[in-house]
């Protein structure tokens, strides 16, 4: 396992981050909520990314991918974190896109996932259904009819599922919310009858749909009935993973930026990084980043050697993130006092996704309870 | 085979061969005890005596200088070696971590010849004499003045918070030569014998009970005028090169056991399995959890910040494999390393209840009483060594770049 960036890694960086500086900064992002946008996110940014090989990272060549590893997923993500670049890149390529590559039959899998790689086709995944995240507590319904199922239930919070071709649905088919067993995984066409999907606009201008499942015919499902959370867990973990790259950039960015602000803004006829109240405070978020980093890169290493101990490390770095991220989001703005309120600073932008991010995946309070649970405790 | 695997498998042999069998398992806290003292054991010294016939005791020093002359893949090698079989590389001390590095990048060739071999062997013990009772973090305050006087120096004054002074051979010691120049000016970097006349050592006893700190005064002490390091006058250099090599060392960044990176995670998972199971122990239990949601929460936190923090100072070392020496990030570790130390001493003495709250006599487990020692000494941490504020401060100017 490496915690340190290959040299291949480090030239992934420096051009994803060119690419992104050149085609999606701030503005970018600013410029999809003035116009309200109708999908929130460019087709046009998308197909360039997955152009440059994005979207089919971790893909199988045969499917026109990459293969490479979470190591380098991490890396772009990391690096799409720091301007906030919007793109269905974690919806469509790791997490429903995960689903599918773990569970679907090969007939179906191969062309799926290479419309995927491709930046054509769009997934998203549906699992969600109250206000914070619990995988198991799946009320939403299956039942059998003829050869296949037929789905009724509401979902929240899923993220991109407005332009999703089709959806991951997480059903269930025996036992009661909470239960990990009973679970299953169906894949829906976007379009089927039955099927309403509400795009709701989030604080930080991403898109997280509702869905509701009315009677609605599925007949593919992803592994096997009643063990959906044995694709769903790892996939879960993996996106988890990544999605704390992604706050590493976002934390990476708003940290350097407030540095910059402490070595230049005046206050009182001086620089306002010459107060030991801010200094100790910059010093202490340094640490903060730092200890992320290292914990993000353990864990998408420790993704890609196919470790045993993916699950608590996924908690460690998720718990670790989400402090992290409010942390320095929240100082970010106090630090730029007046200019971190108003719109026309960016600043504001980093806290909401900070804020989204917090609790995607469920919030450090969720991944410390989850630990100590694994550890015994 | 490549030549790093023929090297381990030689290091494999001579480890089976000749560290026994009573040092392959790590002490620490009132287990540790300091080589050169009384209590230091038979078997200890036998185990420190080998390495340093081999150059052990500080691998990748020059042969000549008393070390192994080793590549730092080869010294990574041992050390994980050494840390699979649960030993230790004996003889750590502010002589191994501290002077010898300064020594070894400032020295003269004659000042090497003359102390490393002894330091690499065991053979002296060194003290640190920095704070003063008027400077303590205000270490360039300093008044022990040192006056030239032929090829010596007379040295008066005093210093405190000297760790080990008692059992100590010698100091290297930060004294005032030119009173004249500005505070970070006339400071010089000199090594004296701590058995010479006029030098009087007393320990202070500390809130935990230990005394393990001494105040040392000097009266008309003289030096060798050939022992002073470095340009006269130009110490102040060198106290700070020292400093960063002693933050390391305080962090354990660098100084622990070396073991592989799975021991380390293991041994990470040892302590925290440890004290859950003390907290399962001392507090109420709801299915086989912990009741105390909060405790929980806070037990589970201190490990992961501990896994964070372990997982840190090992990237650290994947990134400067270029063989760069600690810098100033070794400020950031000291400050966290002691932080989070007392978070978890607080954690322990929360989890224990009333049986933390011993001092002596009936009615405590030796365990419980030595927690309660533990937790006093460890309010030490983030004072010693330069204060939390001070790593900050440096964190904040030489890392971040925010101005003075």
């Amino acid at each position: 396992m490496a915690l340190a960036l290959t040299e291949e890694q480090q030239i992934l960086q420096s051009t994803a981050r060119e690419f992104i500086a050149a085609n999606a900064p701030v503005t970018h992002l600013r410029g999809l909520r003035d116009g309200k946008d109708a999908t929130g996110f460019s087709r046009d940014l998308w197909a360039e990314m997955a152009k440059l090989g994005w979207a089919g990272l971790i893909e199988d060549e045969a499917n026109g991918g990459s293969a490479l590893g979470f190591g380098e997923l991490a890396v772009l993500f990391e690096e799409c974190g720091r301007k906030l670049a919007p793109s269905p890149f974690l919806a469509s390529v790791v997490l429903a896109g995960g689903c599918v590559r773990a569970g679907a039959p090969a007939e179906l899998r191969n062309p799926i996932l290479s419309g995927v790689a491709r930046g054509e086709t769009l997934l998203a995944l549906a699992l969600d259904e109250g206000a914070t995240f619990a995988p198991y507590a799946v009320t939403a319904k299956a039942e059998k009819s003829g050869d296949g199922w037929v789905l009724t239930g509401e979902k929240t919070f899923v993220l991109d599922g407005h332009v999703a071709d089709r959806l991951v649905v997480v059903a269930r088919t025996s036992g009661s919310s909470g239960d990990r067993d009973g679970l299953t995984l169906f894949l829906v066409d976007a379009p089927a009858k039955g099927l309403t999907i509400t795009r709701t606009t989030m604080v930080d201008n991403r898109n997280a749909a509702t869905v509701k499942l009315d009677g609605v015919a599925a007949e593919v499902v992803l592994g096997t009935v009643d063990q959906g959370a044995d694709v769903l867990d790892p996939v879960l973990d993996r996106a988890t993973a990544v999605f704390c790259a992604e706050m590493l950039g976002l934390m990476t960015e708003a940290f350097e930026h407030t540095i910059e602000y402490l070595k230049t803004r005046e206050q009182f006829g001086v620089k306002i990084g010459t107060f030991q109240g801010l200094k100790h405070r910059a010093a202490a978020m340094f640490a903060e980043l730092e200890l992320s980093r290292s914990v993000v890169r353990e864990t998408v290493s420790a993704i890609d050697d196919d470790g045993p101990d993916v699950p608590t490390l996924v908690c460690v770095a998720k718990a670790r993130c989400s402090d992290a991220v409010s942390l320095i989001a929240r100082e970010m703005l106090q630090m730029h006092g007046g200019i971190g309120m108003t719109d026309e600073a960016d600043i504001g932008f980093y806290l909401k996704r900070a804020r989204v991010q917090e609790l995607t995946f469920g919030d450090a309070s969720y991944h410390r309870d989850r630990f100590a649970t694994l550890q015994g405790y | 085979m490549d030549s790093l695997e023929s090297f381990r498998q030689e290091i494999q042999s001579w480890l089976e061969q000749n560290c026994p069998v009573s040092q392959r398992q790590l002490r620490e806290g009132e287990e540790a005890v300091p080589w050169g003292s009384p209590q230091f054991g038979e078997e200890a010294q036998q185990w420190l005596d080998r390495c340093a016939a081999k150059g052990f005791t500080c691998p990748s020093w020059p042969k000549e200088y008393g070390g192994g002359g080793l590549s730092k893949e080869q010294e990574r090698v041992l050390r994980q070696e050494i840390g699979t079989i649960g030993a230790q590389v004996p003889g750590g001390s502010f002589g191994t971590h501290m002077l010898g590095p300064v020594l070894l990048e400032l020295g003269s060739h004659e000042q090497k010849l003359r102390f490393l071999p002894d330091i690499a062997a065991g053979r002296t013990v060194w003290a640190q004499g920095y704070s003063e009772p008027g400077a303590g973090s205000d270490l360039a305050g300093l008044q022990t003045r040192a006056v030239r006087n032929g090829d010596e120096y007379v040295i008066n004054g005093s210093k405190i918070w000297t760790t080990g002074a008692n059992n100590a051979d010698w100091m290297f010691c930060l004294v005032r030569t030119d009173p004249e120049a500005a505070k970070h000016d006339g400071i010089s970097f000199i090594l004296f014998n701590l058995k010479s006349p006029g030098v009087t050592i007393s320990p202070i006893e500390l809130i935990s009970g230990a005394s393990e700190f001494c105040e040392v005064f000097f009266e008309d002490v003289r030096a060798k005028a050939e022992n002073l390091i470095g340009e006269k006058n130009k110490g102040w250099a060198i106290a700070k090169r020292l400093l960063q090599f002693e933050r390391t060392m305080i962090s354990g960044f660098g100084a622990g056991p070396g073991g592989k990176r799975s021991g380390k995670k293991k041994r990470v998972a040892k302590v925290y399995r440890a004290m859950a199971d003390m907290a399962l122990q001392y507090q109420p239990q709801k299915d086989g959890k912990l009741a105390n949601v909060t405790l929980r929460d806070q037990l589970t936190q201190n490990e992961m910040d501990t896994i964070c923090f372990t997982l840190s100072t090992k990237r650290a070392g994947e990134e400067a494999k270029a063989g760069a020496g600690p810098g100033h990030t070794a400020s950031m570790f000291k400050w966290y390393a002691t932080e989070l130390n007392k978070r978890r001493q607080e954690l322990i003495m929360t989890s224990l209840g009333s049986k933390a709250l011993g001092w002596e006599g009936e009615g405590f487990e030796p365990h419980e009483l030595a927690q309660t020692r533990a937790w006093l000494r460890s309010k030490g941490n983030s004072i010693e060594g330069g204060t939390s504020e001070v790593q900050m401060n440096v964190i904040a100017k030489r890392v971040l770049g925010l101005p003075d």
